[in-house]
């Protein structure tokens, strides 16, 4: 301990002592400060990169899970689609048939009308060419029974024989 | 037969190999020897060992001049290899003078009509003819003057502040110039940089209040390891196995830990026991207890200047004997063994020189933790906030 004391040099403390204050305020200043500063704002950095690129990842997820779900409603809308247009190619069928039948069932019965109306008129005509035609004969029958005098004049005996005057 | 020349060519190559390194031993042992039969017959084993002896407590010594080796010639005579420093002393006024004035204490300097003496690294006042009057201990009773001198370890120190403002300087800069990525020798030092700030620094003080201390932290580290290396050089300058210096450091870690010491600190010291104990109760163990916690501001930091000193004197004693040893034996054997040995307490030493820095800083860190801290009450507080 004596010896200790003894070693002790004041001028040496007092050197040191200024020496390293200033060694420390000088540096404070021109190099811990901006190689902390420097170490924190790359660590800072490096926490955000690293942040942001989880955030990406999610970010991904959901998209893919967006996708996904996105597929899905598309694959169920196509389907959806496809029965519906089944359903109306069905329909679509059904209701053809059905015109079609309606618009046959109309023709057959025009026709029938028409047929029935033809038929009428032919038998009118026949009628009417039938009359003429006995009139026709009628009228050749009269005038050939007429032309025989004595046949008349005997038919006429015969009438007038047969009808009882009363 | 292919076998057999082959055979011979490796046994040609392993001899040619073989040849340059005995060739290269020889040499070195040649001059070891032509080193050691020069020196032979001047001194005996018992002067050696007292030279050794004075040579080692000199070097442990802060001196006047940077002398870089001494050489005894022929006609009995030492040659001082080195450069003087200047001495400031205070004296009734300031006086500035060269060492070499001294002449490695040999003579006494004159200026402005006083006369100084040097003796064992300090400097006496004296009078023309040098007369020393020394006490019963053999301790001078001579008048010191106040000696601000740049000696040999103010002179390391400087050269360890340039360096490491250089250095620092540098690496700030090279994260400018980088985009936040150091570049040449920043790299070898950031990790340590980061070490100190994630592995001392944040666990022992805080995350609270770590970057306060930082400065302190990075800095003493640095010059303590640095100071440390340049000690193991073969300048061999003992800064900080010198007391003043390990005294001047731990000086500062007490005021640092004093100013920075907040409510819970000092309540700690003056009423360790707190709401505990009723008052009358606490008296009685306060008398022993509060003195000794006072006592303990105080401890703290001298263990940390004594642990220092004693470290770094010891490995610098240890070295020197184990290099001395090899002038004491002067033969085959024991020089080889002492060179030995003193080659594996230098790689301990570098490793002691980190380690020393590491204890100091880790300590001072662990001090400064101790001072900011805040206890229960300040937490719940703090939680309560944070719900």
């Amino acid at each position: 301990m004596e010896k200790l004391i003894q070693e002790f040099s004041l001028g040496l403390f007092f050197w040191q002592a200024v020496l390293f204050i200033g060694l420390l305020f000088l540096l404070r200043k021109f190099a811990w400060k901006p190689i902390l500063n420097a170490v924190n704002e790359r660590e800072e950095g490096i926490r955000n990169a690293l942040a942001s690129a989880e955030e990406a990842k999610k970010e991904m997820q959901n998209l893919q899970a967006d996708n996904e779900k996105l597929i899905k409603e598309a694959r169920a809308e196509r389907e959806a689609m496809l029965k519906d247009a089944r359903e109306i190619k069905a329909q679509m069928i059904e209701d053809a048939k059905g015109d079609a039948k309606a618009e046959a069932d109309k023709m057959i019965s025009q026709a029938q009308a028409a047929i029935e109306a033809e038929r009428k008129s032919a038998i009118a005509d026949i009628k009417s060419q039938v009359a003429s035609l006995s009139l026709e004969i009628a009228e050749k029958v009269v005038k050939h029974e007429l032309s025989d005098k004595d046949k008349q004049l005997g038919l006429v005996e015969e009438m007038l024989s047969k009808a009882t005057l009363n | 037969m292919y076998f057999c020349t082959d055979f011979k060519n490796t046994i040609y190559l392993f001899d040619m190999q073989r040849k340059t390194l005995i060739r290269l031993l020889s040499a070195l042992v040649l001059l070891v020897c032509f080193a050691s039969c020069g020196e032979k017959p001047t001194t005996t084993r018992e002067e050696r060992k007292e030279e050794v002896k004075e040579y080692v407590q000199h070097h442990l010594l802060d001196s006047h001049d940077f002398s870089l080796f001494s050489k005894t010639d022929a006609s009995g005579e030492v040659h001082h290899y080195g450069f003087p420093l200047p001495v400031i002393l205070w004296d009734g006024g300031l006086k500035v003078f060269s060492s070499s004035k001294f002449h490695h204490g040999e003579t006494v300097a004159e200026v402005d009509g006083n006369y100084y003496k040097l003796e064992h690294a300090k400097i006496y006042k004296t009078d023309a003819a040098g007369t020393m009057t020394y006490d019963e201990d053999n301790h001078p009773t001579n008048e010191k003057p106040l000696d601000i001198s740049i000696t040999k370890g103010v002179f390391m120190m400087l050269l360890t502040c340039i360096l490491m403002f250089l250095l620092f300087r540098s690496l700030a800069k090279s994260y400018a110039k980088n985009g936040g990525i150091a570049k040449g020798t920043g790299r070898f030092f950031e990790p340590i940089i980061l070490y100190i700030r994630d592995d001392i620094a944040r666990p022992n003080i805080g995350e609270k209040d770590y970057k306060r201390f930082m400065p302190y932290l990075l800095t003493v580290f640095f010059f303590i390891w640095f100071l440390n290396i340049f000690g193991l050089t073969p300048l061999g300058v003992n800064v900080t196995g010198n007391i003043a210096v390990t005294t001047a450091l731990a000086v500062i870690v007490f005021f640092i830990t004093t100013f920075s010491g907040k409510k819970d600190y000092w309540k700690h010291i003056f009423d360790p026991l707190g709401d505990g104990m009723p008052w009358f109760g606490k008296i009685f163990i306060y008398i022993i207890l509060v003195p000794i916690e006072i006592l303990g501001m105080f401890i703290k930091p001298f263990a940390l200047l004594i642990r220092l000193y004693a470290n770094m004197t010891a490995g610098h004693v240890v070295l020197g004997s184990l290099i001395g040893l090899i002038f004491i034996f002067q033969n085959w054997v024991g020089g080889t063994l002492s060179f030995g040995l003193a080659f594996a307490i230098s790689l301990i030493e570098v490793l002691v020189a980190l380690l020393q820095a590491y204890i100091f800083t880790m300590l001072a860190a662990l001090y400064f933790g101790f001072a900011v801290e805040e206890h229960d009450h300040g937490h719940d507080h703090e939680t309560e906030v944070a719900h």
